[in-house]
């Protein structure tokens, strides 16, 4: 057991490795299309981190996201770089916090609609305060950043992600998550403070959230409400995470990078049928892959081994 | 006509393999074709605007030199044009990949700007980097001059929220002075992008014209009833009646205003009044009635590409940016017939050069056209220019305008 985690945590690390050397090996194009798929890769596996062992489906990513974009152009002339990272996240991890205090007593269909809400409510919010108190709607940001740049940050904060998912899914705080998707009543008998520990998970995986959008926004120069809060940006990311498996460890991974691949592939050689191919594609995710990609390989396999196991038990 | 060779190839099945490992694409480099690129608003919020403005005149552009026989260069040889089209879906992050993907992939000779402030603004960085040229139409914005300073092949074509302004305020005023107008202004705005960027310039605009600002009042988008506005307009006192408006708004303070029977002297609309359609719906209602952009209704150059424009796209081209960015399109294609496919000589010669365009004689002042109708009026069934009055061309104002005639 020990020597197999060995060899994960290797195998992680190398590939880590390799992504951070990438930039000195490919084009320019390349490094924008991976920036593209992390930035994926991080709000798909910051959205299942709370919402695949929770079942609490969220339509807010963007709302982080575009709180993330909008601190970023807020702060940019008057904070040097890292200082406005932390000072995005902060805001992020506050109206997490205020949101989840709020809202995660809600469930099932009332909670997709009211995060779908969020996002507009805090588009309307940043419109009505550039409106009425500052009189301008778009920002500028002209940061020293490079591609590259965004790219390391994006792969860094996605290994981060990528490690706290990991971290969670090995501690007590997992098996609890996993009791409260299962059954609210339940874990609440079992002594598990189900409000404290869905919070702590929101609010984890939005500053995730608001922490790609802060690391992105330099790419767009200027940024007004409907650059940052691009509701796509919350379907893109559930649809993602549910190809993959939102319950599995890996599943947001192999669920945004096949994806945003494709997505590319359309939108570079079919632009005009682009939205019905994509309405397509998910329909057919719902459909035939209820549960991801992984859970249908999985499943598949063992299917097979039984089907080929059977014969023998009959000879017996 | 347009060649989509690439796209066509890609199609054959192996695309996406092809796509992963991004195969070298020599065929780019033998000089058969121009390639031009743009990525564009197709679907999404932005749709509709690039619809009008842009997208028109890049298809009639690309289909005209093609039928002309190809792009001429200096030594008069014609090469066919190639046109790569993305869609950006109205998605900054997409409007970005795509121009990396028409600078790298495609590697295109020049890239058509795509639609907007803000997508203009997430590509400059871009066409800055990889040397190309950038003809922002249809992005209104103060910081031109900033921008030119920033990115030296940036080319910004359609004024700024002050220009607008500050010659609405000069109207509205000499008008007060001459005793046709009372000084009094009634103002409502729309609460994003164009509407803040223009009022925000108009308040001091019009407060340095001596103008008083007696209702000012900002809705949100999406608004569709007017009414409670109209009325506390009218009983405002103004006789002059502002709105930085989009088109649906517009549309709908056309109307709601001739319900109300509000007949302010001076009506002056936002985007959408100078769409044809505005004229058509509105008749001889629309006589009068001010806004942004215009036209020289004197010019056959004019009159020639607006008929050239409907017979090719089948949708009258508007009467502000359609115009400015085809004229764009002119300028770009004569500087390549000058100095070549060198994109340094080609954005030097569009800085410095004088150009003859549908506009007449363009040159541009410090990468910004300069010489652009800042107000315009329905007039004649044409949306004609008025301001600058010194402008060639320019079509003198008409107040106070006539009440609504109701059918």
């Amino acid at each position: 057991m020990t020597s197999r985690l060995l060899c994960q945590i290797t195998g992680f690390l190398t590939i880590i490795i390799a992504l951070t050397a990438l930039p000195f090996f490919v084009g320019p194009y390349t490094i924008t299309l991976m920036i593209g798929m992390l930035g994926y890769v991080a709000l798909a596996i910051a959205w299942a981190m709370f919402s695949g062992p929770t079942r609490y489906v969220s339509l807010a990513t963007v709302a982080f996201f575009g709180i993330g974009a909008y601190a970023c152009a807020v702060f940019n002339e008057s904070l040097p770089y890292p200082l406005l990272l932390l000072v995005a996240g902060l805001i992020g991890l506050a109206v997490a916090l205020v949101v989840g205090l709020a809202t995660l007593r809600l469930a099932g269909v009332y909670f997709v609609i009211f995060t779908f809400g969020l996002a507009e409510l805090v588009r309307q919010l940043v419109t009505w305060f550039e409106v009425n108190i500052t009189g301008t709607l778009g920002r500028y940001i002209f940061l020293p950043v490079t591609p590259e740049g965004i790219y390391w940050q994006l792969l860094a904060l996605s290994a981060f992600a990528f490690a706290i998912s990991w971290l969670i899914g090995r501690s007590r705080l997992g098996l609890a998550l996993k009791v409260i998707g299962e059954d609210e009543v339940v874990a609440a008998h079992c002594g598990i403070a189900i409000a404290r520990i869905k919070l702590a998970l929101f609010a984890l995986s939005a500053v995730i959230m608001t922490l790609v959008g802060a690391i992105q926004a330099p790419r767009w120069t200027y940024v007004e409400p409907s650059i940052a809060f691009n509701p796509t940006i919350s379907f893109l990311t559930l649809i993602m995470a549910l190809l993959g498996g939102a319950n599995r460890l890996m599943g947001p991974i192999m669920g945004a990078v096949p994806l945003f691949l494709l997505f590319e592939w359309l939108s570079a050689n079919f632009p005009n049928h682009y939205s019905i191919i994509l309405g397509l594609v998910f329909i057919t995710i719902v459909f035939v892959l209820p549960n991801g990609v992984l859970d249908f390989v999985e499943k598949g396999l063992t299917h097979r081994i039984t089907a080929a196991a059977k014969p023998a038990e009959v000879q017996k | 006509m347009i060649s989509l060779k690439r796209r066509d190839i890609l199609r054959s099945g192996v695309a996406a393999a092809a796509f992963v490992s991004s195969i070298g694409r020599s065929w780019a480099q033998d000089r058969k074709s121009v390639r031009i690129g743009y990525a564009i608003s197709k679907t999404g919020p932005n749709a509709g605007g690039a619809g009008i403005t842009t997208l028109p005149n890049y298809l009639l552009w690309a289909k005209e030199v093609q039928d002309a026989g190809g792009l001429e260069l200096p030594d008069g040889s014609r090469l066919p044009l190639e046109v790569v089209e993305y869609d950006d879906r109205s998605s900054a992050e997409e409007v970005v990949r795509a121009v990396e993907r028409l600078a790298n992939e495609d590697k295109v000779d020049f890239i058509l700007a795509p639609w907007g402030t803000g997508f203009n603004l997430a590509a400059a960085p871009l066409f800055d980097r990889y040397g190309f040229p950038q003809l922002a139409v249809s992005a209104v914005t103060d910081k031109a001059p900033q921008f030119v300073q920033r990115w030296k092949k940036s080319f910004w074509m359609l004024g700024g929220g002050h220009d607008y302004a500050k010659a609405l305020a000069t109207i509205i005023a000499e008008a007060s002075k001459a005793g046709t107008l009372n000084g009094k202004v009634a103002m409502v705005s729309v609460a994003d992008g164009f509407g803040i960027d223009l009022v925000t310039a108009a308040r001091p605009a019009f407060q340095a014209a001596a103008l008083e600002i007696v209702y000012d009042k900002t809705y949100p988008i999406g608004t569709s009833d007017f009414t409670p506005m109209i009325n506390e307009a009218k009983a405002s006192g103004a006789d002059s009646f502002v709105a930085f408006s989009y088109p649906p708004d517009t549309f709908a303070l056309t109307q709601q205003s001739q319900i109300a029977d509000f007949n302010p002297k001076l009506l002056y609309l936002g985007v959408g009044t100078s769409f044809p359609v505005y004229s058509k719906n509105n008749g001889a209602n629309a006589t009068g009635i001010l806004s942004l952009g215009g036209v020289d209704p004197t010019s056959e150059a004019n009159a020639d590409y607006r008929t050239r424009h409907e017979a090719a796209t089948g949708i009258a081209p508007d009467y502000w940016a359609s115009v400015i960015t085809y004229a764009s399109l002119q300028m770009l294609q004569e500087a390549i017939r000058r100095k070549g496919l060198d994109r340094e000589a080609v954005a030097a010669e569009i800085a410095s050069g004088s150009f003859e365009t549908v506009l007449g004689e363009t040159k541009l002042e410090d990468n910004q056209l300069r010489k652009i109708w800042w107000v315009g009026q329905w007039q004649n069934g044409k949306f004609v220019g008025v301001a600058p009055g010194d402008h060639a061309g320019a079509s003198p104002l008409i107040l106070p305008r006539q009440a609504w005639q109701k059918a």
